[in-house]
């Protein structure tokens, strides 16, 4: 057997520069995948309105959307935004891009990463904008909110917290998505382990190690966020762990 | 816009769709037995069965599958003693992982079924095999198909990941393309397109099926 062979050397993980890069690359994938996050919930409410418009045409552009994004890989969305997308652009923009966003390939992948997640996310707005009363929309109407008011004060508030177990799985699969984005170069916790590889051929040491990593921040946020559920619960629903 | 480019270098990808297909179909049939039997364990009152079951589902859910695929090309050659191709590499990567998703919907198609109905085999004398087989399983499997396409839909999707250890399957070919043509916009759009025809086939079919386990019903 094989394993008895290999000779593990677990030094890689903190040796000069690999440490470094290391914290590095998880740092990357903690703020890639926050700011796709906070893209997607932005994208994702405004989607979710759509589907949920009185207005046909409304309707249409939403769920157009949310299929487009959840039937193609992430993989070729990346791609799309990395290599094809700036080719839209007019060519003064394109030399503007080049000349002032260094790390283009981190933007790309927040962009693709937060457009994807945001189908997704919309879809659990949409569970939850409908798990609200019809009567609820009417008495704020018939209050003389103005509908983003209706949205801001009152659908919003309540939606947010039924569906906040949701938003924590869908949160962690944006987490773990975030390492797609080595594909187009960025240099984050996967990658990071893989690149290391290239140096010292102990990349089952490197890959191993970012497994726990991943592992340990999933299991971080999946604690504290089922401690702020029991906190934000609406009285008389079913919390999990109750 | 140079749709020639498609045209031009379409029997190339489309060569790398069929070996997507090819994996798409070991994972889900490879994947779906591993599934069935991590489902079994997790619903096993033994312990020795219910924990590792149980922790290799949570594990591998709480991985990115790029990690996974990179995690066993390393360590297969360190356990086998010789290199493996990627292909192997890759199919052995997805099944280990999407077994784990597999599982899941097996479980929750199985618990789906109310207990009553165990109890009420048994008060008839069916034995647990009958039980199983005649009562428990039909009715589970109707709770399960949907999830269960959607899942092949998501496995479809997965095997464009083998393009991170160089398998040429659809993506790396279309990008291989690029590499040569230098048409992005075109090649990646029609990678789309490609996906997204199979793809929303697939979650047609899973919705029409939901519909009609609740009209069933």
């Amino acid at each position: 057997m094989g394993i008895f062979n290999y000779q593990f050397d677990w030094s890689v993980l903190w040796q000069e520069p690999y440490g470094r890069l290391m914290i590095k690359g998880i740092l990357t994938t903690l703020h890639l995948s926050v700011l796709a996050w906070i893209l997607a919930v932005i994208i994702g409410i405004l989607i979710a309105m759509l589907r949920v418009a009185p207005r046909g045409s409304a309707r249409f552009l939403g769920t157009g959307y949310v299929q487009i994004f959840r039937n193609t890989p992430l993989l070729v969305q990346l791609f799309f935004w990395y290599y094809a997308a700036p080719l839209l652009l007019p060519q003064t923009v394109q030399e503007w891009m080049y000349d002032n966003i260094p790390n283009y390939a981190y933007w790309a992948g927040v962009v693709g990463l937060g457009a994807y997640t945001a189908s997704r996310v919309a879809e659990q707005f949409r569970a939850g904008f409908l798990a609200i009363p019809p009567d609820q929309y009417r008495a704020a109407y018939a209050t003389g909110l103005t509908p983003f008011q209706t949205y801001r004060y009152v659908i919003i508030p309540f939606a947010f917290r039924v569906i906040l177990p949701a938003f924590t799985t869908e949160f962690l699969t944006c987490f773990k998505n975030s390492a797609l984005a080595m594909t187009i170069g960025v240099m984050e916790t996967t990658h990071t382990a893989y690149y290391i590889d290239s140096f010292t051929w102990h990349g089952l040491e490197t890959t191993t190690a970012a497994s726990l990593v991943y592992l340990s921040i999933a299991i971080i946020i999946g604690v504290s966020m089922s401690a702020l559920e029991k906190r934000l619960h609406i009285p008389g629903m079913i919390v999990r762990g109750s | 816009m140079d749709l020639s480019v498609i045209f031009k270098n379409a029997p190339f990808m489309l060569g790398g769709l069929i070996l997507s297909f090819q994996l798409a179909a070991i994972t889900i049939i490879a994947g779906l037995i591993l599934g069935i039997v991590l489902a079994s364990a997790r619903l096993s009152s033994k312990s020795v069965f219910y924990y590792p079951a149980t922790i290799y589902i949570h594990f591998f859910r709480g991985l990115p599958l790029i990690l996974v695929i990179f995690w066993l090309y390393f360590l297969a050659p360190v356990i086998l003693g010789t290199s493996v191709n990627e292909f192997t590499a890759a199919a052995l990567a997805f099944v280990v992982f999407e077994a784990a998703y597999f599982a899941e919907i097996v479980r929750s198609g199985i618990q789906a079924v109310p207990f009553g109905q165990v109890m009420a085999a048994h008060s008839t004398g069916l034995s647990p095999l009958q039980t199983a087989r005649f009562v428990v399983i039909p009715q589970a499997l109707r709770n399960m198909v949907p999830a269960l396409v959607t899942q092949s839909v998501v496995v479809f999707q997965d095997t464009s990941l083998g393009y991170v250890i160089g398998l040429r399957e659809f993506l790396r070919r279309v990008n291989l393309t690029d590499a040569r043509e230098a048409r992005s916009v075109e090649l990646y759009l029609f990678a789309g397109l490609v996906y997204f025809s199979i793809c929303s086939l697939g979650s047609r079919a899973s919705r029409r099926l939901e519909k009609r386990r609740f009209e069933a019903d």
